[in-house]
């Protein structure tokens, strides 16, 4: 299990531990955590499972895909943090992994 | 909602178990109009997913029809074209209207992007006050106690006030708005036998309005609306000077914010009529209604279909797509796609995973209004339960006659209120 931390827009924080492999995405729907609509469900495609992913965590957790960058254009606020959490997997490296989460997915 | 004096009409639709599979061809807009397209799609999700039809009125083309396979084909944006045709029929050339749904990247992107802050949710967020005291005229408004159509009344009248908000349009004139969209899907690219020249010119009419407030929003202060959005975008600040390109993205836009709006709305009273037990769990709790507003788009589906163009040879699911070929994304095949979808023939407002359905279309042409649309059904149904103890279907809806619409012309209703 790792420890990830999502942080909604009000401010309240959600700790979870959650199982190596899965994507921040299903963490977050698998645990109830509000805010991450994910329409597509995982296939990087829609662009409603926007993250802002805290400075220090940005070199592990890798690079968007072109795909990724591509969705993220459509969405509304993104900055250099960004991420779409479907394409983010969990692994031992990301113990401790906070995101904040945006106002309203779009 | 069509003009009748531009159409023809002929009517007969096989069983589609007893047709050929070779020769199989779910494109006449006859079969959705009859609302028989479930079980031509139910055979070839079955029988051949991705399937190709040799010969049609729109010439051949690839049907893809499970769920799945359709989100690859609209996320492979590379390989799969939507430039100039992205319905099954392709335009005649003198008569194509460039617009950015039916463009690749880059340039896609840059008109896409200049418009979309309109109807982004931090501005949604400042519109629904207006909405919901427009939403409480309209329904405060309907005749008590005697029969009448739903489409006219609610559907077209309450998106066609939203869609002359997000353009700043004249509000006397707004009904020249749901007009020229339905003229604009009124063509022989979805199976309408029509003049496509009288289509034509009332277009023109529509491009001479709007050229007009181009100019007027063009010399006043930037503001968030579609058409000053557009004069004062810095890739789109001329597009003024390409008329067809601006009439393409005007229909795109009328379209966009019209057809589909409207007919979940009225799907929302059909099928809450054909399921009771539904319509009571929505009365014992309205919190079900964001969850509900996405399996009625689910289940309606408002548009059928999305059209690419394969750019290389590809193989796909183990047939050979070739340059050129039309592959038609049957949307409303996908969301019922049992393999996906539980139950996806039976429509329930607390269903699952309701978000995850294929109306909106995934990948870069993603419906860029899917907010505006949810917001005015979720406020719509909210301000109903508030009125009426029901709204009761008292005949039965009628469709429109499409491939690409699915839509209602009719949907006779009857309020009983509080």
């Amino acid at each position: 299990m790792t420890k990830v931390i999502f942080i909604d827009h009000d401010g309240n924080n959600y700790e979870i531990n959650a199982n190596q492999g899965d994507s921040l995405m299903e963490v977050a729907i698998s645990n109830n955590v509000p805010g991450i609509d994910a329409d597509c469900g995982g296939l990087c495609a829609c662009g409603t499972c926007h993250v802002f992913v805290e400075p220090n965590w940005l070199s592990k957790v890798g690079e968007r895909s072109e795909m990724e960058d591509s969705m993220l254009e459509y969405t509304e606020n993104v900055k250099s943090n960004s991420r779409l959490s479907c394409q983010i997997k969990i692994s031992e490296e990301l113990e401790g992994l906070t995101v904040k989460l945006p106002e309203e997915q779009f | 909602m069509k003009e009748e004096s531009f159409l023809k009409k002929e009517n007969s639709i096989p069983d589609p178990w007893d047709l050929p599979l070779e020769t199989f061809d779910v494109s006449k807009a006859e079969i959705f109009e009859s609302n028989l397209h479930g079980e031509y799609f139910r055979r070839l999700r079955k029988e051949s997913p991705v399937h190709y039809c040799p010969e049609s009125q729109f010439g051949p083309f690839w049907s893809i029809t499970k769920f799945h396979d359709i989100v690859a084909i609209d996320s492979d944006h590379k390989r799969f074209s939507s430039e100039t045709n992205i319905v099954i029929g392709d335009a005649q050339p003198e008569l194509v209207t460039p617009m950015f749904i039916a463009m690749d990247q880059p340039k896609h992107d840059v008109q896409r992007k200049a418009v979309q802050p309109v109807v982004a949710p931090t501005q949604l967020s400042e519109l629904e006050v207006i909405i919901r005291q427009r939403v409480g005229n309209i329904l405060d408004d309907l005749p008590d106690n005697e029969d009448f159509n739903w489409v006219e009344l609610v559907s077209k009248e309450l998106t066609t006030q939203m869609l002359a908000t997000l353009f700043d349009f004249p509000f006397e004139d707004r009904h020249l708005l749901p007009y020229w969209s339905d003229v604009a899907t009124t063509s022989e690219t979805v199976g309408i036998e029509v003049d496509m020249n009288q289509r034509q010119e009332v277009l023109q009419e529509c491009l001479a309005y709007f050229s007009k407030l181009w100019y007027q929003r063009a010399a006043e202060p930037r503001k968030f609306d579609f058409i000053s959005m557009l004069a004062h975008g810095e890739d789109t600040k001329d597009m003024i000077n390409d008329p067809m390109e601006f009439l393409g993205n005007l229909i795109l836009l009328i379209v966009g914010g019209n057809d589909t709006t409207r007919n979940s709305i009225s799907a929302g009273v059909v099928e809450l009529n054909r399921n009771p037990k539904e319509y009571e769990k929505l009365k014992d709790d309205s919190s079900l209604i964001p969850n509900m507003v996405s399996e009625i788009i689910r289940y309606q589906t408002p548009l059928g279909h999305m059209r690419r163009t394969a750019l290389e040879d590809v193989e796909f699911k183990g047939h050979k797509i070739r340059k050129g070929d039309k592959v038609v994304m049957w949307y409303v095949s996908g969301n019922r796609d049992e393999e996906v979808i539980e139950s996806p023939d039976a429509f329930i407002i607390d269903r699952n995973k309701a978000r995850h359905h294929l109306s909106f279309g995934f990948g870069i042409h993603r419906c860029m209004g899917n907010r505006v649309g949810e917001m005015q059904l979720r406020i719509l149904w909210e301000e109903i339960l508030r009125r009426f103890d029901r709204i009761e279907m008292t005949g039965e809806p009628e469709r429109v006659l499409s491939n690409f619409v699915m839509g209602y012309s009719n949907v006779p209703v009857k309020v009983h209120k509080k």
